[in-house]
């Protein structure tokens, strides 16, 4: 699929070079262009760590799609973010067998050592925490995602330790 | 029990190329390629009786028959690797402990169904796994098991790995398909079926990633043999994916029919806390609930139904005694609520209004009529949405009123839980 790098005149672009070879590169994959979208944004938030209206827009530069079909995805999917996150995302699994193995109990452990509730960011920029639903990790409940990793069968002395390691 | 699927746990680095084939691995797809026709793969797949390990279980050969035959389209395949019903966590070792076994069911689909492009839709959540198949592809890609012209025959095969972003809804297959196509995961209305026009409206088969790691065993050891595993109609075996209140929570193969029992207390190591079974959900958390009366239920897709409840996904969520059921079930239709696309009204409203009762009746502010309401909201939403997501939604609350009604009696008349939870 090919798509195109036009350049509007005067406008300071958001995404790099490297992230518009990358999107390129992806599209070969594909047999239509809208289906890049979504790989597409990944790469976008790759770069900027979340999904600015500009960045959709470029995107749909890119794709030459309109940028309303854009945002749509990207506000239809949680894993894209809309506004600026936190350098860390937490996200704590609360599903039933995360819950029956003490989930609520590892969220509120991370709530306090953080000062933050679900959904918001640590003043500082550096934490963001998530009430995430079944990760598909049960085996190894209670789990929360971490920067993309999971962590298992987590206690309160477990979490102390990963954020340290983060910083906290 | 051999390990069939779950070979990995007898021959380590299983995932890597070179073990696989020294243990057998893409031997089916090269006698696919050599000896047999397409349509002659399906006819194996058909009489081994495969059904889908996705949750509906329908037939995986008559589904594959139904992709139109000498018609000049493209076609395609969709891995189903979304993997987001809770409780369920098999695809996820299936793709990390064996990538090339899913690969080359893949692969043999592909030839059955004339498709020369498949799309693995992983879950975004699972970067690792994807990383895992993305390299596996290209390892395969490089030893002629993949791309062009596979073992030396004129089938060749791009397969591509595409990464959902957090949609429970995508493992639907049709919303799937939309997210597939760059659009927001909202399921379509059937007919036409994705046979006929599914992927960019051309004929496509959507198998769950545990359905297509079956495939190459068919071929190689004989729809008779797959045949003789499990029950008379439901073939195989399964993997079922223990999680909650048991001491051992994990994956474990076992043919078709195996008894809760067996699966609970000899392989997932009992209840835990040597605590009594209250209620166990045996198809992830779409499915109505069991009491540990149905423990001697044998779970195959008929035996699980005759309970009155399905087999689905496999993944078995265990609660004990000390588990509040008003609880759980406000936990599940949080989940849901969440969930929901939107695009039904029935769903979209009555998930809302489920999680408030149910919130109400947690808390202690529950008033004498509202298990009848939570029922009437329930039946109100099974069945009357365009996918199964609505009636998943209804099945938790519906289920666990009609084993559990003395509890949610209880939080009423008490203003709190009889297990002590709340």
């Amino acid at each position: 699929m090919g798509v195109t790098q036009a350049q509007q005149p005067g406008k300071a672009r958001l995404l790099s070079e490297a992230t518009r070879e990358n999107i390129s590169r992806i599209a070969l994959n594909y047999d239509s262009a809208q289906s890049v979208v979504m790989p597409a944004l990944y790469a976008a938030q790759e770069q900027l760590g979340y999904l600015p209206d500009q960045a959709i827009v470029e995107v749909a530069e890119i794709l030459q799609l309109p940028p309303s079909e854009v945002g749509a995805v990207a506000s239809f999917y949680t894993m894209y973010f809309r506004r600026p996150v936190g350098q860390h995302i937490i996200s704590v699994c609360e599903t039933l067998s995360c819950a029956l193995r003490g989930a609520e109990g590892i969220m509120e452990h991370v709530r306090r050592k953080l000062n933050i509730k679900a959904g918001e960011t640590t003043a500082d920029g550096k934490f963001s925490l998530n009430s995430v639903e079944c990760l598909g990790a049960c085996d190894m409940a209670p789990v929360a995602m971490i920067d993309g990793e999971y962590y298992g069968n987590l206690t309160e002395e477990k979490v102390d330790e990963i954020l340290m390691g983060l910083g906290l | 029990m051999e390990n069939i699927l779950f070979k990995h746990l007898d021959i380590a680095d299983l995932e890597k190329l070179d073990v696989y084939v020294a243990n057998g691995g893409y031997a089916a797809l090269g006698k696919a390629l050599k000896e047999l026709a397409p349509a002659e793969v399906t006819g194996l797949v058909t009489r081994s009786g495969l059904r889908g390990r996705g949750g509906a279980g329908f037939s995986t050969g008559k589904k594959w028959s139904f992709i139109p035959k000498d018609v000049d389209t493209p076609k395609y395949l969709t891995c189903n690797a979304d993997e987001s019903e809770p409780g369920t966590f098999k695809d996820r070792e299936l793709m990390v402990r064996n990538p090339h076994q899913l690969l080359e069911g893949i692969a043999l689909c592909c030839y059955a169904i004339g498709a020369a492009k498949s799309f693995i839709y992983i879950r975004g959540e699972y970067a690792h796994q994807a990383r895992v198949m993305e390299k596996a592809i290209e390892e395969a890609k490089e030893a002629g098991y993949l791309g062009r012209n596979i073992m030396g025959s004129d089938f060749s095969l791009k397969v591509v790995v595409h990464r959902g972003a957090g949609a429970y809804i995508c493992g639907e297959e049709t919303a799937l398909l939309d997210s597939l196509e760059g659009k927001k995961g909202w399921p379509r209305f059937r007919p036409p079926f994705p046979a006929i026009a599914g992927l960019y409206a051309k004929p496509t088969v959507i198998n769950n990633v545990e359905t297509l790691c079956n495939v190459p065993h068919i071929i190689s050891r004989g729809p008779e043999w797959f045949a003789s595993i499990g029950t008379e109609k439901s073939t195989g075996t399964k993997v079922f994916s223990v999680s909650g209140h048991v001491n051992k929570p994990g994956n474990y193969e076992l043919p078709m029919g195996v008894t809760a029992r067996e699966l609970l207390f000899e392989h997932a190591g009992g209840i835990w806390g040597g605590r009594r079974l209250k209620a166990f959900i045996p198809g992830g958390a779409s499915v109505p609930m069991l009491t540990e009366s149905d423990l001697d239920v044998r779970l195959d897709f008929e035996s699980v139904m005759a309970a009155g409840s399905m087999l689905g996904s496999g993944g078995v969520i265990v609660m004990n005694e000390d588990a509040c059921i008003v609880w759980a079930t406000l936990n599940l239709s949080k989940f849901y609520n969440h969930e929901s696309c939107g695009k039904c009204a029935p769903c979209r409203e009555g998930t809302y209004f489920i999680v408030q009762i149910l919130k109400a009746l947690e808390d202690g502010h529950g008033l004498p009529g509202d298990v009848e309401k939570l029922r009437d909201v329930a039946t109100n939403i099974d069945g009357r949405s365009f996918c199964a997501l609505g009636d998943a939604a209804a099945q938790p609350v519906k289920s666990s009123i009609d084993r559990f009604h003395e509890e949610y009696e209880y939080h009423i008349a008490h203003r709190g839980c009889m297990v002590g939870r709340s």
